[in-house]
């Protein structure tokens, strides 16, 4: 009976680590950042950074669209190999996740730069170099290359687990390949999709590194916003009712997601 | 369908090992920028050791991962043997708060908790809150819901008799759980550790929020080299790391692959008796 | 052979304001092997619960040795339990699983090894004390279950449906074994299981249980033969239940018909429920019949044949080893001994009747049994 108690001291920890961070994020969103008196300036200029969250929503729903068309085949091939197979691929998806990302968006910029490695090659063959970097394009690439792998490992999961009974008894009612994939497989592996959805969206829409390094100021993103705010601006009111925003925005767009997919919220984050 | 699912495989590999080739070459050249390689040497080595700044870094690194893994570890699965007994409205409010450094951007964790220690820095009149010790909370809060995911699942599994049976014997609840508990659990407990332990070392984001100067990690100070020219040796780092962690995932791997081997032969004698 | 070891008194479980035991007193006497009996939700495996101290009762005693100890914890009493689905560590290997007791009571490592190697010579598991629990059959898990807690000596021994998991044949043999180990042991065994032919086979007493409460304790015997009520009537064996109305002693009317029995004690013209068992009923031809009946259905079941015959409207079972073809039409006469008088309970008119009797009554009983038996 008394071990109920023993959640005690993380509820504590999560409460005054987790939940009353976000209640003074409320507070210094509707704070002045001079005078500290109640304000609604801050979430009143939001409609100035309206095009940035709108920027940021597309950028990251192209990047997350694009994860799921090549996360999918990719997870499918993985779940189809052999048992030892699978391990190894498996691993080898999760390795970069383990890389400083930052490093490794980094070596993009090397090879994407104007003097970088591909249009070295390019103008070696005589050719104009290609403006490849600074760009929208390169600010979705950049978002795929990061986060695929969070992608391809929740699909992976839910389809190595779906039942090859299911596939065969599919078959033996007259399914061809395709109808199988369209009638079983997919639907089975729409939980997947929806938490690779979460997990890609998520954080590519709050990224803030690399817009920084692959866009130009053009294609700033909300992330960078909030980042100036506390490190270069240093209004951190303004920045706390932009992450409120932020953050309000990424409950509707994952509630809405979750709305497609039965899993309850235990089972819903499978890294 | 195979072969098409096979090709798109082989294309998103090399895709995501492009960026570790070319850092991983980039750290054998003699010049300075990474897309021109000038010739080979292992002169970037050598310099990586010689720098204790940068060895240094990797320390606060590896301190900062190692204390935080291993306090969230302990709390989270004491917490978990908790939640696993709670029932209904409180486990599910309790797995709500789990989840929400989960689900929250990082950015917003950060953001969230550098306001929260400037707000108590400034009701405790202290100008300099950022450092070694709000770093670590950070790293632990969002460390906790890796090893409670990781542990939960494992709990369930476990067959509720066995701590009765337990504590039918003789043992004190607490002896109950180093004695028995802890063994049932413990591949939720290390694979969770594991991760938030990985997740700790590589964090950039929110430590970037919470840390001051005083204390600094390998991923916020690489974050500043943006606005200087990275040093060629840090090549030469990520590539070591990219090695170890390669050497560890591989092992791992060949420990379950045997393990998983010789569970099947055991099931394969006892299917033939 | 008749000390008194545990004693519950008035005990009353409940669970969300579900009331789980409805005030149970039942006393348990040294080495007896004492089985509680009945269907899955009936509270049995509660009360053993409550009896290991894995449960703390909302009210009443649960007494030991005349000790109150409610308020003791499992790992204090003197009683050891086997698990359902045997609860084995499987960390552990078959010599640590069985010492694992011994040693969270700190006895000298040879003392340990004695009492370990006893205990596996009593439960035939000699030469596997180093197999991992994974590599062992249900029956030799369920050997090493029993040895695990019995090698602590307890004064008492809880079993809650050991034999749930074998298969049939060896489930016969695990009974025999346990009534020998029990016997050779000279310990206390409260048996918990919905099986009443196990319940018969093994037991000194058997309690039987329904919604909480104790329908009915005693000797596997009497239960058999003197059902207190409809309940156990049908739970035990199988009957058929009739009513009727007690005239005066030693003379019962059902059917319109004046039977003599061998019951007293009734209230004049009390009504009451009659029990007929299926393999008392012998046979006639119709003239020779207390009551005449058309067979309607027969099922050969190896020894006898289940025999469905309408009596007005009223359908019986009989076992018989006599054929009686499907429409053909017979007499029964039934003895005094053969006709068991109860007095009427909640359970009245709902058990007995086998109108709507089918071949597979036996296996669809269990199969709602162990349905919810999670």
């Amino acid at each position: 009976m008394k071990s109920r108690f023993l959640s005690g001291p993380y509820v504590l920890w999560m409460v005054l680590f987790t939940l009353i961070p976000l209640g003074v994020v409320f507070y210094y969103a509707f704070t002045d950042s001079v005078t500290g008196a109640f304000t609604l300036a801050n979430l009143g200029s939001m409609v100035n950074y309206w095009p940035i969250f709108l920027r940021s929503i597309w950028l990251s729903i192209f990047a997350t669209v694009i994860c799921l068309i090549i996360g999918y085949p990719v997870a499918y091939f993985i779940a189809h190999c052999k048992p030892t197979t699978q391990r190894l691929l498996q691993m080898l998806v999760m390795l970069p996740m383990c890389m400083s990302f930052l490093l490794r968006t980094l070596a993009w910029v090397a090879l994407l730069e104007d003097t970088g490695i591909i249009n070295n090659v390019v103008m070696s063959l005589g050719l104009e170099s290609l403006p490849l970097i600074r760009n929208n394009g390169a600010v979705i690439l950049g978002m795929v290359y990061n986060y695929l792998p969070y992608m391809i490992l929740p699909l992976y999961t839910v389809l190595m687990k779906i039942d090859n009974r299911l596939v065969e008894a599919a078959q033996d009612l007259g399914c061809n390949s395709r109808q199988i994939f369209s009638k079983v497989t997919l639907p089975l592996s729409i939980p997947g999709i929806v938490s690779g959805i979460t997990m890609v969206f998520v954080p590519a829409v709050s990224t803030f590194y690399i817009s920084q390094k692959l866009g130009s100021p053009d294609t700033i993103l909300i992330g960078d916003v909030i980042e100036m705010q506390f490190k270069s601006a240093y209004n951190p009111n303004l920045g706390a009712a932009l992450s409120l925003v932020l953050m309000v925005l990424i409950f509707i767009c994952v509630g809405i997601m979750n709305r497609f997919s039965d899993e309850d919220e235990e089972g819903m984050v499978t890294v | 369908m195979r072969n098409f699912t096979r090709i798109i495989t082989i294309l998103v590999f090399i895709f995501l090992y492009i960026p570790m080739i070319i850092l991983g070459i980039a750290s054998f050249s003699t010049g300075k920028d990474i897309a021109v390689f000038e010739s080979f040497t292992f002169h970037q080595y050598r310099e990586l050791f010689r720098d204790d700044g940068l060895v240094s870094l990797l320390t606060n690194s590896l301190i900062i991962a190692v204390i935080s893994t291993l306090s969230a570890t302990v709390l989270g699965t004491v917490a978990s043997l908790g939640i696993h007994k709670s029932r209904g409205r409180l486990r599910k409010a309790i797995m709500t708060m789990t989840n929400i450094p989960m689900t929250n951007p990082e950015i917003v964790t950060g953001v969230s908790l550098a306001l929260l220690f400037a707000f108590v820095g400034i009701i405790l009149r202290i100008n300099a809150v950022l450092g070694f010790w709000t770093l670590l909370i950070a790293h632990i809060t969002f460390n906790l819901p890796y090893v409670i995911l990781n542990v939960m699942p494992k709990l369930a599994q476990m067959d509720p008799d066995l701590t009765e049976a337990a504590l039918d014997l003789g043992c004190t609840p607490v002896q109950a759980f180093f004695k028995v508990v802890l063994h049932e659990i413990m591949p939720g407990i290390i694979s969770g550790a594991l991760m938030a332990f990985t997740m700790s070392l590589d964090d950039f984001v929110i430590s970037y929020f919470v840390t001051g100067s005083g204390f600094v990690t390998l991923p916020v100070e690489i974050y500043s080299y943006t606005k200087k020219p990275i040093h060629p040796k840090v090549y030469a780092l990520f590539t070591l790391i990219f090695l170890v962690m390669l050497i560890l995932m591989v092992t791992m791997n060949l420990l379950q692959a045997r393990d998983n081997t010789r569970r099947r032969k055991l099931m394969l004698r006892r299917a033939g008796r | 052979m008749s000390n008194e070891l545990i004693r519950l008194t008035n005990l009353v479980m409940e669970f969300d304001s579900d009331r789980i035991l409805d005030s149970i007193n039942l006393y348990i006497k040294d080495k007896e092997f004492l089985t509680l009996l009945g269907p899955s939700g009936c509270g049995k495996t509660t009360t053993l619960r409550v009896i290991g101290g894995f449960l703390t009762p909302t009210s009443g005693d649960v007494l030991f040795d005349g000790k109150r100890i409610n308020d003791v914890p499992a790992y204090q009493r003197k009683i050891n339990t086997v698990f359902q689905r045997y609860a084995l560590f499987p960390h552990l290997d078959v010599y640590d699983n069985i010492a694992f007791g011994l040693r969270i009571a700190k006895l000298p490592e040879k003392e340990i090894d004695e009492r370990v190697t006893e205990m596996l010579e009593i439960v035939s598991l000699k030469g596997f004390e180093n197999r991992k629990i994974t590599s062992l059959s249900g029956g030799q898990q369920q050997r090493v279950a029993i040895a695990r807690a019995l090698v602590n000596r307890p004064k008492v021994l809880l079993l809650d449906e050991p034999l749930g998991a074998l298969d049939l044949r060896l489930r016969k043999d695990m009974q025999n074994e346990l009534k020998r180990i029990q016997q050779a042991m000279g310990i206390t065994f409260v048996y918990v299981t919905h099986d009443q032919e196990e319940a018969l086979t093994m037991s000194d007493t058997i309690v039987v249980m329904d919604k909480g409460k104790i329908q009915q304790i005693g000797k596997p015997e009497d239960i058999y033969n003197e059902p207190k009520n409809a309940f156990v009537a049908d739970f035990i064996g199988e009957s058929n239940i009739l009513d009727g109305t007690m005239l005066e002693d030693y003379s019962v009317k059902f059917f319109g018909r004046v039977f003599k029995c061998v019951d007293k004690g009734f209230a004049k013209n009390e009504p009451v429920d009659v029990v007929i068992r299926p393999e008392d009923i012998d046979i006639v031809k119709p003239e020779e019949g207390h009551l005449c009946g058309t067979v309607t259905s027969v099922t050969f079941k190896g020894v006898h044949y289940d025999t469905i015959v309408d009596f007005k409207g009223f359908k019986w079972l009989i076992q018989t080893t006599d054929f009686c073809p499907e429409g053909s039409y017979i007499g029964i006469r039934l003895n005094p001994e053969d006709i068991h008088i109860m007095h009427k309970s909640e359970y009245s008119g709902m058990f007995g009747d086998y109108s709507s009797y089918s071949a597979e009554y036996d296996e669809i009983a269990d199969a709602e049994v162990s349905e919810d038996e999670e």
